[in-house]
């Protein structure tokens, strides 16, 4: 067995196939409670949003959408990016390949939190933060804003994580004698990866859409 | 046909190293992945953390001695319930049973090496520290005063006390059930011995099963509704704040569609327990396997749908109530299927009454009134009258703790001689199982009664009027403090003087009792196969003839 095959290898499992089935079995069950967990801010959402549809119109108008729009597309691109390093290992491409891919959805990643911090120092400009003075009069608007922050928080932090473990797997992953599609650590990541950008094109039409229609 | 080993052979040492010889350092311990090492650690803890709601509600049950208030100021009282709930619920009964007796066993019922992810094992349990970390923090600086259920929007808006904290500790807690739950299924679905199909599982790898769905399925939720209530109390997001249009009533639905589903993360494992405890100590097969097995999977299932029914005088609309009522009545037929077929098990048994069995024995009786009470409060023409009475209390302490902690106490008994190697005293365990049980039911038993008079819950004076029935509640609280105290005295001490325990004291099927007491760190020497079903104490379809001798481990055919 080769060293790094070796270092890879964990108990109880006898092969790196098992282990990487293992681990795949067990990230799809993380993934299910992860949902559970956004649905529980998004079912908020929605009963605050039943009790006041105007207030969350005219709250989410004063979203910045050209941001949001922006982020959606560089989240996208850096499944898209992660997809690619998942097919370059598949078709064994040379490991600088893979790692370009990887370096690149990890790189989006960053893209997305720095615009997403622009976005919260003009939100926090405009006195959309709903503590204290709030910019809007409806009543109901804050609490679209208390959302905001919460949902949007949230998903940041989850791709905080994910960057992570991207740049570790970047960095660490498919040595030149692993081909990365052994490393039981890639589809991990690969699927942890996936759920943030899917999350994120729920979040994106409930906080940036609303009552820009017609 | 098995032949028994002899008296000797049995009583053999094993002369190989177990679990527990593999290294005494701190690091050994505390960075072990071994899921038997870490099953020790959680016991330790939780021991812990029993013994310290305990004493909270030690003194909650002296300050009502009296109807005046007499050694706690209403301030301090209700600071004290809260800590006994949280830390009850949170930090004792969630892993209670799956993170240390369900760690220990899991892989050794289905043979194998270890958990599915053992490094993600020890990491759940450095994340129940730090919630456990959080909680005794809030008790240090003066704990919290707004109950386990953290209320909005008292909690959020008006309570002087750290909230912050014990939402936080029960936050860390909730993800290290999550990693226990993701954990457990991986292993259950990827690590069976061979021949161990779904229908041979024993009924307690089931129950863990069940039970990890329900935790991976329902703590996330919880995990919100208290990432929401943080939100709001340190960065004043108005969440739930009705001024601005929030609905605290959203809280309670998030709270209760995961501490309703935590009701059965607490009892099914108990559930899986007394399966394995009755079917021994009657040497009979369960009646009706895969009922049992059905009637676990459902309650984890319908059990995500019933949490309305702690909201029925929140003004919901009635026919939701009735919905819910419905549902939760629902929820009792499996129930229901279990504790007849536990019963039907019993019939025709070689019934012995060993301390497991006691427990197990108490468990059927204090989980059957529990149910049956709680069918009374699924009703909503009742439940409008004795919502938050004592009632409530006296019902899901018959089911917590009357079911759950006697079944811990049957589990912990049972395996007590794989897990260390030593036999505990018979005689003193006995006696200490049949003191709870009246201990038990001499301190809630009254909270019926109590609670059908109309005394409410939570406030530490009263009329004079429920005095009675109040002496009766707390001097039955004494005498259950001296039953818990006796067990962790005897047990401890058998730890030291026990006598040594042969790899099979009870003449179990089951794979864990196969290998040594205590078992090695690799759990077995050769991997085990299985080709026949769980409990086979008797041929199958023949009750066992009353002079016949019991089979001996499951499988084995020596």
């Amino acid at each position: 067995m080769s060293a790094p095959v070796q270092s890879l290898l964990r108990e109880p499992w006898p092969d790196l196939a098992s282990q990487r089935e293992a681990a795949t079995f067990g990230i799809w069950i993380f993934l299910a409670s992860e949902l559970l967990f956004f649905g529980g801010l998004i079912l908020a959402y929605a009963v605050c949003r039943i009790g006041h549809p105007h207030a969350f119109m005219a709250a989410a108008r004063e979203t910045d959408i050209v941001y949001g729009t922006a982020n959606t597309a560089v989240l996208l691109t850096s499944s898209f990016a992660m997809a690619l390093a998942a097919q370059a290992s598949e078709r064994e491409a040379r490991p600088i390949v893979i790692r370009a891919c990887l370096a690149a959805t990890a790189a989006l990643g960053c893209a997305f939190l720095a615009i997403k911090g622009f976005e919260y120092a003009d939100d926090l400009r405009k006195g959309l933060w709903p503590a204290g003075d709030f910019a809007l009069p409806e009543p109901g608007a804050r609490l679209f804003f208390a959302l905001y922050w919460v949902m949007t928080g949230v998903h940041a932090l989850h791709l905080t994580i994910g960057i992570g473990l991207v740049g570790r797997l970047t960095i660490r992953g498919g040595g030149p004698h692993l081909r990365l599609r052994d490393n039981p650590q890639a589809e991990v990541t690969a699927l942890y990866w996936h759920l943030v950008d899917v999350i994120w094109i729920i979040l994106y039409p409930l906080i940036y859409l609303p009552g820009r229609a017609g | 046909m098995s032949v028994a080993a002899t008296p000797d052979e049995r009583l053999l040492v094993p002369d190989r190293p177990s679990y527990l010889g593999a290294g005494a350092s701190l690091r050994s311990w505390f960075g072990a992945t071994d899921h038997k090492r870490i099953a020790i650690l959680y016991a330790v803890t939780i021991t812990i953390f029993f013994f310290l709601g305990g004493a909270a509600i030690t003194l909650v049950r002296l300050e009502l001695f009296t109807p005046q208030a007499d050694v706690v100021t209403a301030d301090t009282y209700n600071r004290l319930f809260t800590f006994h709930g949280i830390v009850m619920v949170w930090f004792f009964m969630v892993p209670a049973i799956p993170a240390t007796l369900g760690n220990f066993l899991l892989p050794l019922m289905i043979g194998a090496r270890d958990v599915a992810f053992p490094r993600l094992n020890l990491f759940s349990w450095y994340l129940a520290i730090l919630g456990g970390a959080f909680t005794v923090a809030t008790l240090i600086l003066g704990g919290v005063d707004t109950g386990w259920t953290f209320y909005t929007p008292f909690s959020t808006m008006f309570s002087n006390s750290h909230v912050f904290a014990a939402a936080f500790g029960v936050f860390a807690v909730g993800f290290s059930s999550i990693a226990t739950g993701v954990n457990f299924i991986a292993t259950v679905h990827l690590l069976r011995a061979p021949g161990l199909t779904w229908f041979r599982l024993p009924l307690f790898v089931w129950s863990l099963y069940a039970t990890s769905l329900v935790m991976v399925l329902a703590t996330p939720v919880l995990a919100v509704s208290l990432l929401l209530v943080m939100a709001e109390r340190v960065l004043h997001l108005p969440i739930f704040d009705p001024a601005h249009g929030g609905d605290p009533l959203l809280f309670q639905h998030l709270f209760w569609f995961y501490s309703h589903p935590a009701v059965y993360i607490m009892v099914l494992p108990a559930m899986g327990v007394v399966s394995e405890v009755i079917t021994c100590f009657a040497r009979r097969r369960v009646f009706g396997y895969t009922f049992m097995v059905y009637a676990l999977v459902s309650i984890a299932g319908i059990g995500f749908f019933v949490w309305g029914h702690h909201m029925f005088v929140s003004g919901m609309s009635p026919f939701a109530g009735l919905v819910f009522s419905f549902l939760s009545f629902v929820v009792a037929v499996p129930s229901a299927i279990k504790v007849f077929n536990w019963t039907a098990t019993l019939y025709r048994g070689q019934i012995s009454f060993e301390a497991p069995m006691l427990y197990a024995l108490g468990f059927l009786g204090l989980f059957t009134m529990g149910g049956l009470t709680g069918l009374f409060l699924a009703s909503i023409p009742i439940d409008v009258h004795v919502t938050d009475t004592y009632f409530v209390v006296a019902h899901f302490h018959y089911i917590m703790v009357g079911g759950t902690v006697s079944a811990y106490f049957a589990g912990l008994h049972f395996w007590w001689p794989k897990i260390t190697g030593r036999l505990y005293p018979e005689g003193w365990a006995r006696f200490a199982a049949i003191l709870m049980f009246f201990g038990f039911n001499l301190t809630f038993f009254p909270q019926f009664i109590l609670g059908y008079l109309g005394m409410p819950r939570r406030y530490h004076v009263y009329p004079p009027e429920f005095q009675v029935w109040n002496v009766m509640s707390s001097s039955g609280a004494t005498v259950l403090a001296a039953a818990y105290a006796l067990p962790f005295g005897y047990l401890l001490w058998s730890l030291i003087w026990g006598r040594r325990a042969p790899n099979n004291p009870w003449d179990a099927t089951g794979l864990e009792w196969r290998t040594a007491s205590p078992p090695p760190p690799h759990n077995f020497d050769q991997q085990p196969r299985i080709d026949v079903g769980p409990y086979d104490y008797h041929p199958e379809a023949v009750a066992p003839a009353p002079d016949q001798r019991p089979r001996r481990r499951q499988g084995e055919d020596a």
